[in-house]
């Protein structure tokens, strides 16, 4: 993408006041996008961004600046422009010399930018026809297709230079169906870091049917009962609670900052027996994997609980210096235009031994959820709450009536430490995570149950 | 780096026979600092800038943007925004605003600030770490600061259409923000605080840190209390997210996809007479305020809810022809997408007490500080609402034990018929909303 000999030369003009460490983090992205509404193509979005961040690293403190002029004189500026602002007083000349680490980008078997635009529109298409024939109470239906690709270059005063690609796909499906309780929305997006591919696994269709079939089973839905109760989270429904409840607090970056309920708890059974959560940027395919992280550090599988026991954080580059050990490949940035942070990729908490049906069976009563909303965490605190999209009641050990407009609150720690059985299924679920910076994340569990868990529906006292 | 109008007449100046093109061009200077331990942590500059072009051709819409101005790559999205209207469903009611739905005067507005540029950045790191340490000395129980922040930005953005409409408009602001950590033994409660200006001088930092360190000290302690429906008092910031998603219901977009619990209710009575609710951006209070939208039409002071009647959208060129009720000048837009529809500066009309006068009356009520969940947990569309919620028990007309692991429910609906009181309180808030405490009739408050 650039110049080896420009790179080390605004390496050198980045360490100029005195900094300990510099680092180019440059990034071109192309995007498709297209939006299908009302039974036609509202938009077919092209976008193109790139340009280059400049971080210099002096003590504790963090000089950044970025461009959008990728020229040498460019980066020169920029370059000159993070050093001053690492507020250093220094006068140094320091010569980097750069080698070429070896990447082998996540594969791809059909570049969506080879796929012709009409092919794209096709998809949403057939998403909408195979929605409608779902029943006459689907009366809207929208569609959403997108593909991106971002081409990352990270350079370094340690002398690394790295390159990766990473191209994602995804499909997303929104019906509203229209009963005489209202109108209800039910959604289905799935999305992988691959091509055009993704369509040979899950075809247009298949979206389209979750999308309305959740959409008219929650027009039956009464309201949600409130208060604590048996909670039984369906395969990859959850995934995302443990993301938020769980994963933010096992940031290297807030536990530094002394806002995680886990800070100081290494080896410490802070689960119940039987649970295993883990990061792993590496996982195949999914919506949150790369071949190196945004400061060039390869993905990998990093174990944060094994058996109920707190094992490790993730680290980023910062961080993992500060504790004097390697990073875990954690470090993400939304775009050039951000310094990196700490940030999860393929959040997973592993598949145990119990049969997903005998756990409901097990469940004389409580609340089936099957899908979840977005969600919101105090890492300080570990305290959250969940919006629930899609649920049941179990009654008798049976999943009956559908419920809606429950939110889920609890406590992260206290969630670990009541999961009672953990189902031998496992899905996992994309979604964007946004800690100031919007990344693409995804989260993935087996059907469990957690013993206790505070409902609040809407269902009269 | 060129004038954003220039270029974005440049843009608008390719157009060939049969076809309109829009071009807008934004460009952003902007500081960052924050602070941890009495340290800088980060400090970044940046200047970027990017483009959004619209085709419109055979009444069909294309759209590109570039994510930087540089010539190879305004081409390259002429090329593909043109390529992409191949795509598009014709729409009668798609274009580019004409001159005439231009043509309102423009509020005079004074929204720049040429200081912010001139102020040493030594001085913002030096505000960012009075606030650290004004927030970590505010109270005893305040054990840490989880972050500090200053962030300032000078906006330009200018619109060009080959119809002949242009517009350009600029604006400075600048916040500070910081996050306490409070704690009693084991316990840790956060609370937030910040202050918002155009330029350094008007923010003020004592107040963000006495703000953080109240909402965080003022939770500690809290328990979860049983569940039971009671009076619930937004607290200004939870009245101004409230808002932010009934906008989200009061937008003409929504209204046409069948999206707004609002579709086909205007002239009814949605809410309690105490509501009027207005959107204006040429309130230069606002810290939405503009005088052109992102279509480069004028904007304009917009009655939405009017003594609890429905009276009006938003609009933006496209859902004011097809729906007949003509643009408001609501055209908002980010690069990466063609104009939508949205709120910029959201107000009720206050009304006579304090929100200590408010309290008083109550013999018992819940106080929500802080709700969590609202976007999963309201829908513009159904109008449910449950949101997870931290704040104070209300006894007898004073704050009693604080609360959490709380979630309140009910129906937007339901709780703006269900509206007792504005409070006198009108604070403009980040974002596309004022705030004002707000006093709810009974929601059902779930805990234990």
């Amino acid at each position: 993408m650039l110049d080896p000999d420009v790179l080390a030369q605004t390496l050198s003009v980045a360490l100029r006041s005195g900094g300990d460490f510099a680092e180019v983090f440059a990034e071109d992205r192309a995007s498709t996008n297209v939006t299908f509404d009302d039974g036609r193509v509202e938009d077919l979005v092209s976008g193109h961004r790139r340009g280059a961040g400049v971080r210099v690293v002096r003590g504790e403190s963090t000089g950044y600046a970025h461009t959008a002029d990728l020229s040498e004189p460019g980066l020169r500026q920029a370059a000159s422009a993070a050093a001053a602002a690492a507020r250093g007083t220094a006068d140094d000349t320091r010569v980097v010399q750069l080698t070429r680490a070896r990447v082998d980008p996540a594969p791809v078997t059909v570049p969506p930018d080879t796929v012709a635009k009409q092919r794209k529109v096709d998809l949403l298409e057939r998403a909408d026809a195979a929605a409608r024939t779902r029943g006459g109470a689907v009366q809207q239906v929208s569609a959403a297709y997108a593909d991106g690709r971002r081409r990352i270059l990270v350079a370094n005063s340690d002398g690394l230079l790295v390159e990766d690609e990473q191209v994602r796909t995804r499909l997303s499906v929104s019906c509203v169906a229209v009963g005489d309780t209202g109108r209800r929305t039910g959604t289905e997006a799935p999305g992988r870091t691959v091509g055009f591919e993704l369509f040979d696994e899950v075809p247009p269709e298949e979206v389209a049917t979750i999308a309305a079939d959740r959409a008219l089973r929650m027009l039956d839905a009464r309201p949600a009962p409130s208060g604590p109760m048996p909670v039984v989270l369906r395969r990859g429904a959850g995934g995302v609670l443990f993301h938020e409840a769980c994963g933010h607090g096992l940031e290297a970056d807030l536990v530094d900052r002394d806002a995680s309920v886990f800070r100081g708890r290494i080896g410490e059974q802070v689960a119940a027996p039987g649970v295993t959560l883990v990061d792993d940027g590496a996982y195949p395919r999914e919506w949150g994997t790369y071949a190196v992280d945004d400061e060039g550090t390869p993905a990998r599988r990093t174990t944060l609980i094994e058996d109920g026991r707190l094992t490790d954080y993730m680290f980023d580059w910062l961080r993992a210096r500060k504790e004097g050990r390697a990073s875990t490949g954690n470090g993400r940035r939304e775009s050039y235009q951000h310094l990196p942070l700490v940030r999860m990729t393929n959040t997973l908490l592993l598949a145990g031994d119990d049969d997903p049906d005998a756990i409901i069976a097990d469940t004389p009563n409580g609340l089936y959820c099957v899908a979840l909303g977005g969600g919101q965490v105090d890492p300080a605190t570990g305290d959250f709450v969940f919006g629930v999209t899609e649920a049941y009641l179990i009654e008798d050990g049976r999943i009956t009536a559908p419920v809606r407009a429950a939110q889920l609150i609890g406590n992260g720690p206290e969630v670990l430490r009541r999961i009672d059985a953990i189902g031998s299924d496992f899905e996992t679920w994309a979604g964007t995570c946004g800690k100031g910076q919007r990344v693409p994340v995804s989260a993935g569990q087996p059907t469990l149950r957690v013993s206790e868990l505070t409902v609040g529906g809407t269902a009269r006292a | 780096m060129p004038e954003p109008l220039g270029v974005a007449r440049a843009v608008a100046a390719e157009a060939e026979p049969g076809e309109a093109i829009e071009a807008y061009v934004l460009r952003t200077r902007e500081t960052d600092v924050a602070v941890l331990r009495g340290d800088v942590e980060s400090l970044t500059v940046a200047e970027q800038a990017g483009v959004g072009i619209r085709v419109l051709r055979d009444g069909r819409q294309g759209y590109a943007w570039a994510g930087a101005l540089d010539p190879a790559l305004l081409d390259d999205a002429l090329a593909e925004a043109r390529d992409n209207a191949r795509f598009a469903a014709p729409d009668p009611w798609l274009g580019l605003p004409t001159p005439d739905e231009a043509a309102a005067p423009p509020a005079r507005l004074d929204l720049w600030r040429d200081d912010l540029a001139s102020v040493a950045t030594n001085a913002k790191v030096d505000l960012t770490l009075a606030l650290e340490a004004a927030t970590a000395s505010a109270d005893p129980r305040v054990r840490g600061v989880e972050s500090a922040d200053y962030h300032d930005a000078a906006i330009e953005a200018a619109v060009a259409s080959s119809l002949g409409v242009e517009a350009a408009t600029r604006r400075t602001a600048c916040s500070c923000s910081a996050t306490a950590l409070a704690s009693a033994g084991d316990e840790t409660r956060t609370g937030f605080g910040f202050s918002v200006g155009r330029s350094v001088d008007e923010l003020d930092v004592d107040a963000a840190a006495r703000d953080a360190a109240t909402r965080a000290t003022r939770l500690l302690g809290a328990v979860q209390p049983r569940t039971q429906r009671l009076p619930v008092v937004l607290d200004p910031i939870v009245t101004a997210s409230l808002l932010a998603v009934i906008g989200a219901a009061l937008n003409g977009e929504a209204v046409l996809k069948g999206r707004s619990m609002f579709a086909g209710r205007d002239g009814e009575q949605v809410a309690a007479p105490v509501v009027t609710l207005v959107d204006d951006p040429t309130d230069p209070r606002a810290r939405g305020a503009t005088t052109h939208d992102a279509e480069g039409v004028p904007t304009r002071r917009t009655p939405l809810l009017d003594g609890g009647t429905l009276t009006g959208f938003l609009q933006n060129v496209y859902t004011g022809r097809r729906s007949g009720a003509g643009t408001t000048g609501a055209a908002v837009r980010d690069l990466a997408s063609p104009p939508g529809v949205g709120a910029r500066a959201l107000a009720l009309t206050p009304g006579d007490h304090t929100p200590d006068a408010i309290v008083a009356s109550l013999p018992a009520a819940l106080y929500v500080q802080t709700v969590s969940g609202l976007h999963s947990g309201t829908s513009p569309v159904s109008g449910d609402f449950s949101v997870g919620a931290v704040g104070l028990m209300v006894r007898d007309g004073a704050f009693a034990e604080p609360v959490r692991e709380v979630t309140v429910a009910s129906t937007l609906q339901r709780m703006l018929l269900d509206v007792v009181e504005v409070g006198a309180d009108l604070t403009w808030l980040p974002g596309s909303a004022a705030g004002a405490t707000l006093l709810i009739d009974e929601m059902q408050v779930s805990g234990s």
